[in-house]
């Protein structure tokens, strides 16, 4: 049987990030390809709602690893971790979702591990009996087909809304506690949050966008964005140029600098 | 203190782009390159931390003839010294290579703080800072909002996080922070800086300087290889609602409402 495939999951103070599932859906469509299992992966402290939950999707296992230096996260204690349980199952591929949290430390860890590393892939496809991953490039203009070369253990982050969080397929997984060689070591002190402007926004959760580009012309016409975005209770954001001009706080910023979006509805104006 | 700064020589996303006959990138024929936005952010951070403490910037780059230009323009901004990886053995190479290329650079000059962007405007892995670090065995941080060296050899820093939310942490110094564009204002050259730069000339370094096995840095050691590039599929599924403003707002509403069901 081929390798499993490794899906490390995403929380915070016990909640799963949403993206989670979408990994779980990318790892499940993955390892019927590969016809391997499908393991998955959380970490962190206070983990009971979080194992509940995840153990209800089809998995061969899931690992748990919960340690008090692991409840707030940091690049250097997740590393050491997912070194630890990475070394020990012998993924043929590790999937994670694509969020700021991941990016933050997979450099690391794929320079730590010394393996492939396929960063932001919105699909994959096979040819010749391997795997060719798609994934943006110049900005999101392009879209780059990519091979790993050589037996080596592939890091993959998914974009968020490439693989539905509802193709997520039920099942009961087997739940392990996964015993640490090493303590983890945190490689940061967390000092706290500051709130970005004064809305919070979190435009990746918004079911319906009304985007702003430069081609709107002057700052005036925002007020009509701004309308039409109020009667269709959407939120509102904005591409680079419009949040650089300062007619939008930084927080609405979408696109490849800025924040990924998958609304249902999505009205571009002058993008 | 000296700090480091890497650069990437992009093209111009904003340009026209036309695929190259192999389909494997883009033609960069006629392409405007410019220095990577995200690390024009580090750049100028770097120049204001090395200003309040009286220190050095070293401004770092791998890549062909053609990023020396990335280099000039460093300098006439501010930088003090100028690195070029110059080798065709490294170029190719993926995150994971050119950030063990950069680290061995970094190493010959012992800076105390090496700063980047967040993520390169082309191929866009967001990796190579926490490669540099993980080679260098320092703490990193990526998408810095805000960085404050203080007494006692730690850094304050701001990471933007998802939400709407920042987070504040405390870093030990030595440590390679990835800059997001955007917390600051990255100044222009002046004349006086554009003629004192022409007295800086960019030094060179190659694979055997960095004792890199030709076989295990650039194309030839990357793990990744890109087959194809090419421009999203688009107009499936497109359409025009013809008719005056007003005739299709309606229409597109009703649409909305009857056939996509999202009002």
């Amino acid at each position: 049987m081929a390798n499993p495939v490794l899906v490390v999951l995403q929380q915070r103070e016990g909640g799963l990030h949403r993206m989670s599932r979408e990994a779980i859906a990318a790892g499940q469509s993955l390892a019927e390809t590969l016809g391997g299992p499908v393991e998955a992966v959380l970490l962190g402290e206070g983990l009971e709602a979080a194992v509940e939950e995840v153990s209800a999707f089809a998995l061969a296992r899931l690992h748990v690893v919960e340690h008090q230096a692991l409840a707030a996260y940091t690049p250097g204690a997740y590393v050491g971790v997912l070194a630890e349980v990475i070394g020990a199952v012998e993924p043929a591929v590790v999937i994670l979702p694509h969020t700021y949290q991941t990016v933050d430390f997979l450099g690391l860890l794929a320079q730590r591990l010394d393996v492939a590393l396929v960063p932001e892939v919105t699909g994959f496809e096979t040819a010749d009996g391997g795997l060719i991953w798609e994934r943006p490039v110049l900005g999101g203009k392009m879209t780059s087909k990519v091979v790993v070369r050589g037996e080596t253990t592939v890091l993959v982050s998914v974009q968020s809304g490439s693989f539905a969080a509802d193709g997520a397929g039920a099942g009961e997984a087997p739940v392990e506690r996964f015993a640490l060689a090493a303590d983890p070591e945190p490689d940061r002190e967390i000092l706290g949050t500051e709130e970005v402007g004064g809305d919070q926004v979190d435009l990746s959760q918004a079911g319906m966008i009304v985007a702003v580009g430069r081609g709107i012309g002057d700052g005036d016409k925002m007020s009509i964005a701004e309308e039409l975005a109020e009667a269709l209770g959407a939120e509102l954001a904005a591409s680079r140029p419009v949040i650089d001009n300062g007619w939008l706080p930084r927080d609405r910023q979408i696109g490849s600098s800025g924040q990924t979006v998958s609304p249902k509805l999505y009205v571009a104006l002058g993008i | 203190m000296r700090i480091a700064v890497c650069i990437k020589q992009v093209p111009d996303t904003e340009a026209r782009l036309r695929l190259r006959r192999d389909e494997r990138w883009i033609d960069e024929e006629d392409v405007p390159f410019v220095i990577n936005e995200s690390d024009e952010y580090a750049l100028e951070e770097a120049l204001q931390l090395a200003e309040a403490s009286e220190g050095e910037v070293v401004v770092f780059t791998l890549g062909p003839e053609r990023a020396k230009e990335a280099l000039r323009k460093a300098l006439a901004v501010g930088a003090h010294r100028a690195v070029h990886l110059r080798d065709d053995a490294l170029e190719g190479g993926d995150a994971l290579i050119t950030g063990a290329a950069l680290a061995r650079a970094i190493e010959r000059e012992e800076c105390d703080l090496v700063l980047t962007g967040s993520q390169s405007d082309d191929v866009g892995f967001g990796a190579t800072g926490g490669v540099i670090a993980g080679q260098l065995g320092w703490p990193h941080a990526w998408l810095v909002m805000g960085v404050e060296v203080e007494e006692g050899g730690t850094a304050r820093v701001v990471r933007e996080m998802e939400s709407g939310v920042n987070e504040i942490l405390r870093l030990r110094l030595p440590a390679v922070l990835e800059i997001q564009a955007g917390l600051n204002h990255p100044r222009y050259a002046s004349l006086r800086g554009i003629m004192q730069a022409k007295k800086k000339e960019p030094s060179e370094v190659g694979a055997a300087d960095l004792e890199l096995a030709p076989e295990a840095t650039g194309a030839a050691g990357a793990r990744t290889e890109v087959v194809s590039v090419g421009f999203p599929e688009s107009g499936e599924g497109a359409e025009i609602l013809e008719g005056d403003a007003e005739v299709a707002a309606r229409q597109l509403v009703e649409r909305l409402r009857k056939e996509a069901k999202v009002l």
